[in-house]
């Protein structure tokens, strides 16, 4: 099957029920995207799919061929994205586990909300688990992110 | 999870070795200073381009010396590395302790870069004689040593430099990454090498606390960017040369037995590479997870299930129930309990239970092995480095120094990277040693919530009278619950006279017993089938909920404030009073609150470190909702206040997702929980507002990982009842 990751095209021989999720780690060696349940319950493997966050480890590789895959590794090269930026402000990490998918998660919404309420950030980050409970400082950053990329205008997913 | 006087029986670290001894990764011993602040510091040098994370090829020859000593390595170009001994699992040591090295090593902050240590007896816990990371104790136990190892590179430096320049070493000071002398300016990075090779000092003088410029000091994390950027690795993302991705399927009633595999379907699913048996199961080997998933659900296996298939939890409960209304061993006792209490008018009388649990890190246990030549090489995150070689030494039959062990990133650990047996471990190193090949052995979120090596479930009983003033005058506390350290090398230094001293932790030190003049707390341990591992916090993870919670039960028998009954069994000048006092002063004790909601408090001191915390509960449709919580903490001198706070914020994120859903129930012997859908943890909606305050403190240094954890439970248990007049005992809480 052919996928586009990051705006890279990849032919890739994976079975058909392959999870993209694995495919991106186990073939394509793009390991910054998570495994945590396989159930899509804990969020950490979310990707964008077209700009929608999308749980990566329950959709087969072959519903993403012809479309936009964009992974950790993509969201920016150098970690310069304003949620990852916000992140690192705030000093949300942890372990640091599932902050691949929450990162990913924020981007979309932000994307898609460019002022995210309360409110829109819990619906929004419900699905990403964190065992070391670093919620209070996603809430924080997610707001935080949405300034600065207010500040800078433009394109943030 | 430990305790002073915890040691391995067996000496792991030789005091002082009579001949070089060489190490996995390149290492070369040098010299032992004994140095008057930290005791006896290991200084060796680390060759350069042997001490590459996770290096894919053999070391190859030792470049000429560059670093002082075992904790840090400078660079030409002034990078300054610091080696850590202990594991980065979320607690922020990969920042706290580099901080603590940087203090007094005088380096520019900006060019610090941090490494995982190999595993070897120079790393090992200053206390407890073995490389591991737990209790709390990372910065308590390095603290001194640290400090005393950037003092010595240090002085090197200034030494090296001022030999440079021709003056005298006395006339130099550092500034930032530099010797300075006059107006002359030395990098450290110029006399790295020359530093190197002079003799060690033989003693150092430590900064004055009044002179600390970073300890103290709230500092963002190193880890932060490569964790935002996807680049930080994990075990689960080690990749070796021709290496097999393995699943294991294991027993599905704790204590079973294999009887018969048919592993032909397996092996005709496209990707499966082997089959192989190990003592806990049967191991499928895939080129990707995805094919060794595969071809583990297509194994057919046949199990005896042993006589643990009849039991469950409620099984479980009435065996519980039984042993705690029959005497026990005896962890603490003064006076004449029972003769208090049949005097007293009323006593008060409650039963408290708390379920298993899985600590479920994010990150599914996994660990990477490959055997050679010389012994074998793991890339895993582990807590337990020296105890991983001991048990994989053994089972393979090599001496534990060739068991080489990488330490990647933990995604979470919370207890159970802390394995005494090394389970995930050394099954990893048995699947390779039967497959022949270098083999990441992964498990899935069921495997680890089906997998054992939970908190245990505990059941206490209470009894307790009240004198003419309301305050208790006896009090009976009988605890039943497995206990975690029977049957581990650690039972001859911990049990003593039947009584785990991590069952009891909080409830037979509690700080309200000395005020009562008859009191007992005694221990019941049932063995079973079902490993039991600490879980953070351990034994207090129960105690404080139960014991919290029943002060709470006697001060409203007293028709008393929570608050004041608490400090008038507190000592004066009691840590925990200072804690109380805080959290309860910047909560607004007392105060009005919306109507709905209610408050409830708790103090509890674990790890040398003393919390109160005041909750704000609403019950919303039958749903407990926590929607503030005050936190103070006595945890003596602060490296990292950022840490500080966030492990409180992390400490009450992880006990409040117990005391809302964790839960793991047996029937016929199996966990009827498999993954996060059925095992609910704590999600971003529900976390409440965490405020954290410090206490201004020089007092004896503690820890945070766990010290969060203990008393929130109690002080949203507490919450409720005062909301709705009824008392939850049991964890989770349900029917509020």
């Amino acid at each position: 099957m052919k996928l586009v990751v990051n705006g890279q095209p990849h032919e890739v021989d994976a079975p058909a029920d392959m999870p993209l999720l694995w495919v991106l780690r186990d073939i394509l060696g793009m390991t910054g995207t998570k495994f945590g349940c396989g159930l899509a319950q804990c969020g950490a493997c979310t990707v964008h799919l077209d700009g929608q966050a999308i749980r990566s480890c329950v959709m087969p590789a072959v519903a993403a061929a012809g479309k936009s895959v964009t992974t950790i590794e993509g969201l920016s090269s150098d970690g310069s994205h304003p949620v990852q930026r916000a992140w690192q402000e705030l000093d949300v990490v942890q372990c640091g586990y599932c902050q691949s998918g929450q990162i990913m998660s924020a981007a979309a919404l932000i994307a898609q909300k460019p002022s995210p309420s309360d409110a829109d950030i819990d619906a929004a980050m419900a699905g990403n688990l964190c065992r070391c409970g670093t919620y209070q400082r996603i809430r924080g950053a997610v707001h935080r992110a949405a300034e600065l990329a207010s500040k800078e205008g433009g394109h943030v997913a | 999870m430990w305790r002073d006087g915890m040691q391995l029986p067996i000496p792991l670290a030789p005091a002082e070795p009579a001949t070089p001894v060489p190490l996995a990764t390149g290492l070369s011993r040098r010299a032992f200073v004994k140095s008057a602040a930290a005791g006896l510091v290991v200084a060796f040098i680390v060759p350069v381009a042997a001490r590459r994370a996770v290096a894919a090829e053999p070391a190859p020859a030792a470049k000429p010396p560059v670093s002082p000593n075992a904790f840090i390595r400078i660079a030409p170009d002034d990078s300054v590395t610091i080696l850590l001994k202990h594991s980065e699992m979320g607690q922020g040591v990969w920042t706290s302790l580099p901080m603590v090295v940087a203090e007094e090593l005088g380096c520019d902050w900006n060019r610090v870069r941090v490494e995982h240590a190999p595993a070897a007896p120079e790393y090992a816990h200053t206390a407890f004689g073995m490389q591991m990371t737990g209790g709390s104790t990372s910065t308590w136990e390095s603290f001194d040593q640290l400090r005393t190892a950037g003092a010595m590179a240090r002085e090197l430096l200034v030494a090296a430099a001022a030999a440079k320049l021709g003056v005298k070493a006395a006339e130099c000071r550092v500034d930032n990454g530099h010797v300075v002398h006059g107006e002359r300016r030395v990098r450290y990075g110029e006399v790295a090498d020359a530093a190197a090779k002079l003799p060690m000092p033989a003693s150092v003088k430590l900064k004055e606390p009044k002179d600390w410029t970073l300890i103290g000091k709230p500092t963002r994390r190193l880890d932060s960017r490569a964790k935002t950027t996807g680049t930080a690795e994990f075990g689960l993302d080690v990749k070796r040369p021709d290496m097999a991705v393995a699943l294991v399927a294991r027993a599905p009633v704790f204590g079973a037995t294999l009887k018969k595999v048919d592993a032909t379907k397996a092996k005709a699913i496209a990707g499966v590479l082997d089959v192989v048996e190990v003592p806990s199961g049967v191991a499928v080997l895939g080129k990707h997870f995805w094919a060794a998933k595969q071809g583990r659900d297509a194994l057919v296996l046949e199990w005896d299930e042993g006589a643990f298939a009849q039991v469950s939890t409620a099984n479980l409960r009435d065996e519980y129930r039984k042993l705690a209304a029959t005497p026990g061993a005896t962890a603490k006792a003064a006076g004449d309990v029972e003769a208090a209490l049949k005097g007293a008018p009323s006593a008060i009388e409650a039963e408290y239970e708390v379920p298993f649990l899985a600590h479920a890190p994010m990150e599914p246990l996994n660990c990477t092995v490959s055997i050679d030549g010389e012994g074998c090489e793991i890339w895993t995150g582990t807590q337990f480095q020296t105890v991983d070689q001991m048990n994989v030494g053994k089972a393979l039959g090599i001496k534990p120094e060739q068991v080489r062990i990488h330490t990647t990133f933990l995604g979470g650990g919370f207890g159970r990277r802390a394995s005494p047996t090394s389970d995930f471990i050394v099954e990893a190193a048995l699947v390779a040693k039967a497959a022949k090949r270098t083999v990441k052995v992964v498990w899935t979120r069921e495997d680890d919530i089906h997998g054992g090596y939970y908190r245990p479930m505990w059941l206490s009983r209470l009894r307790a009278s009240l004198d003419a003033d309301g305050k208790p005058a006896a009090w009976a506390h009988t605890i039943v619950g497995q206990s975690i350290l029977a049957g581990t090398p650690f039972e001859p230094m911990m049990v003593k006279d039947g009584v785990d001293a991590t069952s009891v932790e909080g409830a037979a030190d509690s700080p309200y017993l000395a005020a009562i003049p008859a009191h007992r707390v005694e221990l019941h341990s049932p063995k079973s089938p079902v490993t039991v591992l600490w879980w953070r916090s351990v034994g207090h993870s129960h105690t404080a909920f139960v014991v919290e919670s029943f002060v709470d039960e006697l001060a409203h028998a007293a028709k008393q404030d929570p608050l004041e009954y608490r400090r008038a069994l507190l000592p004066k000048g009691a840590r925990e009073r200072r804690a109380l006092d805080l959290a309860a002063e910047k909560f607004g004790w007392g105060k009005p609150l919306p109507k709905g909601h209610a408050a409830g408090l708790a103090v509890h001191q674990s790890f040398d470190s003393y919390v109160a915390q005041v909750a704000e509960v609403s019950v919303e449709d039958g749903k407990v909702r926590v929607h503030r919580v005050v936190c103070a903490i006595d945890c003596g001198p602060v490296v990292n206040p950022l840490t500080v706070e966030a492990q409180m914020q992390s400490g009450i994120a992880y006990g409040l997702s117990a005391a809302l859903h964790g839960e793991l129930t047996l029937k016929n012997g199996r966990v009827e929980q498999n993954n996060f859908n059925d095992y609910v943890a704590l999600r971003l909606p529900e976390m409440p507002k965490v405020e954290v305050h410090i206490v201004p403190s020089t007092d004896k240094m503690g820890g945070c990982g766990e010290p969060g954890t203990p008393p929130i439970a109690p002080a949203v248990g507490n919450a409720l009842f005062a909301l709705t007049g009824k008392r939850l005992r049991s964890l989770p809480f349900r029917g509020a």
